[in-house]
């Protein structure tokens, strides 16, 4: 059971796809308006992200080497179709105010990331477990910046005005585009003031842009970070 | 001991320039401006510019306690920061926004960046920008007691006619410092003569945007409405003191007279076809954001230095 609550861990304070991997920064920016619209992409892309490491790792002996990207891209634009199918049908206002980028999610580089690098190598179980902790990470971090925005930028929190308009002028700027950008860049000079700290604790996380495979025997980089294997490993 | 001969590495002859005097300078020059922007809005004008500039210098100091460097404040670069951030303020703006504006300008577009030298657009003008957009309806409500009117600018966007004398003056709507012309030139001659800045760029940003509004202004050669344009709005105080920031502008001749078309053109094409009557600030901090392109392109060619040819010819 350890490997499986390691990689929970992995995905959502280690190796997060917001903070440390800087992965799928489109939808970060662009749908983070609100904290409701980020807990809402971060599920949806959540539930993709699951089924399609699942799909994938028991596909994954069939599945020819040359063609995986192809295949990855339909198991995963089939499931993007499901959701957003879904989310028409039952969550009308959220699928409104994501637009464009539920059907984007096929494209996330977090999801062809874990399966380039997880799911296509390792067995159905913790590939589940991979993608649950990654999703979770992702919504974490789409949480915590809608959140911000949310209140800086209308006193609300999760569609509740809890800064009284009476005395507190909304800072526009961060419901809109460059917000986005400046509320993503403290938090992840926050995260790095954290990580600092545990560094010199004696606790290192991962590097930024850490090892994603954690296979240094089939990867390429591993003469770069080979004096770094017990970190990464 | 003091005949000694000392010994060390050019250069061996300095000018007496430093960052302190060129910043007293600047101040010195944007006196006629600041007072007359206190004589024309009164005494919360005073207050806002105090304000402004004590949340700079203070921004400053406690950013560089916080990182532990040694603290610049005296070399009054925030202290002109924050005097041409109030000066592009509107006077009814609540102090706190106005506060807030320093810190963003110094915290995030100067020190975030390394200190002065280092960031790449004029911190003033980012933070105007960003008050602008986090407060659009506080950043353009000019309603004073004694202008009740809209500016200038945007009584011509609407076709109406404006006194091009009280434009000169400053006897009109605006932020505290953009009103009065005079005011303004007064202080540009002033750097001209201290030579702490060239006519390159101004005089390259003024022309390109007079061209411009001939063209597509919509009004002809009405030598009234250009004149009139140029009197209004910030383009004057954006022109000899924001666009001529040491920092954020090109050090190649020719680089400067390319920077100030840039600006002429961005702020002709905000003026005519934006949202906004305004546009100099966006203008200058766009092209801000060009200037290592336009240095790279720019680069002087050495003494004796001949053209490569191109290969196969």
């Amino acid at each position: 059971m350890n490997k499986y609550v390691e990689r929970l861990y992995n995905g959502i304070i280690k190796e997060n796809p917001t903070f440390v991997l800087m992965l799928g920064m489109c939808p970060t920016l662009a749908v983070t308006s609100s904290a409701i619209n980020g807990l809402g992409m971060g599920l949806s892309t959540t539930v993709v992200l699951v089924l399609s490491n699942l799909l994938i790792s028991a596909f994954r002996k069939i599945i020819p080497d040359g063609v995986r990207m192809p295949a990855f891209i339909v198991i995963v634009a089939s499931l993007v179709t499901i959701v957003e199918f879904l989310m028409k049908a039952y969550l009308q206002s959220l699928s409104a105010a994501l637009g464009v980028y539920i059907p984007l999610i096929v494209v996330n580089c977090i999801i062809l990331g874990r399966a380039e690098s997880y799911a296509s190598k390792n067995p159905v179980l913790p590939s589940i477990f991979d993608g649950i902790g990654m999703g979770l990470g992702f919504t974490l971090g789409l949480t915590c910046i809608g959140l911000v925005r949310e209140i800086l930028g209308a006193g609300q929190i999760f569609g509740v005005q809890v800064l009284s308009l009476s005395w507190f002028t909304p800072i526009t700027i961060f419901v809109m585009a460059p917000g986005a950008f400046l509320v993503l860049a403290f938090l992840v000079a926050g995260m790095n003031i954290i990580r600092r700290k545990m560094e010199e604790k004696g606790k290192p996380l991962a590097e930024p842009a850490g090892c994603l495979s954690g296979d240094c025997s089939n990867c390429a980089h591993s003469s770069v970070c080979a004096d770094k294997k017990e970190v990464t490993d | 001991m003091d005949n000694m001969l000392h010994v060390s590495s050019s250069p061996h002859v300095r000018a007496k320039d430093s960052t302190n005097r060129i910043m007293a300078y600047v101040i010195l020059a944007l006196l006629p401006t600041t007072l007359f922007g206190i004589f024309n809005f009164g005494p919360k004008a005073l207050l806002l510019i105090v304000l402004t500039i004590a949340s700079c210098v203070g921004t400053e100091w406690v950013f560089e306690k916080i990182v532990h460097k040694k603290s610049t404040i005296s070399d009054l670069s925030a202290v002109v920061t924050g005097l041409l951030l109030a000066l592009n303020l509107p006077v009814n703006l609540p102090w706190w926004e106005a506060v807030l504006g320093g810190v963003f300008a110094i915290a995030i577009v100067k020190m975030m960046f390394g200190g002065l030298g280092q960031n790449f657009m004029n911190p003033a003008l980012g933070a105007r920008c960003f008050l602008l957009i986090a407060f659009a309806a506080d950043m353009t409500n000019f309603q004073t007691d004694t202008y009740t009117g809209a500016t200038p600018l945007a009584a011509m966007r609407n076709g109406e006619i404006i006194n091009s004398m009280d434009a000169l003056i400053g006897r009109t709507a605006g932020t505290i410092g953009e009103t009065s012309t005079i005011a303004i030139l007064i202080g540009a001659i002033i750097l001209i003569l201290l030579g702490v800045i060239t006519l390159a760029i101004p005089a390259s940003y003024l022309i390109t945007f007079v061209i411009f509004m001939l063209l597509f202004g919509g009004h002809g050669f009405d030598m009234y409405y250009i004149v009139a344009q140029l009197c209004s709005g910030g383009i004057m105080l954006g022109a000899f003191f924001m666009a001529t920031d040491y920092v954020t502008s090109p050090i190649t001749p020719r680089g400067r007279i390319v920077f100030g078309i840039c600006c002429g053109i961005l702020t002709g094409l905000f003026r005519c076809f934006g949202a906004n009557a305004e546009g100099v600030s966006f203008a200058i901090i766009l092209s801000n954001l060009l200037v290592p392109m336009i240095e790279k392109i720019t680069i002087p060619r050495a003494f004796g230095q001949v053209k490569e040819k191109k290969e196969g010819k």
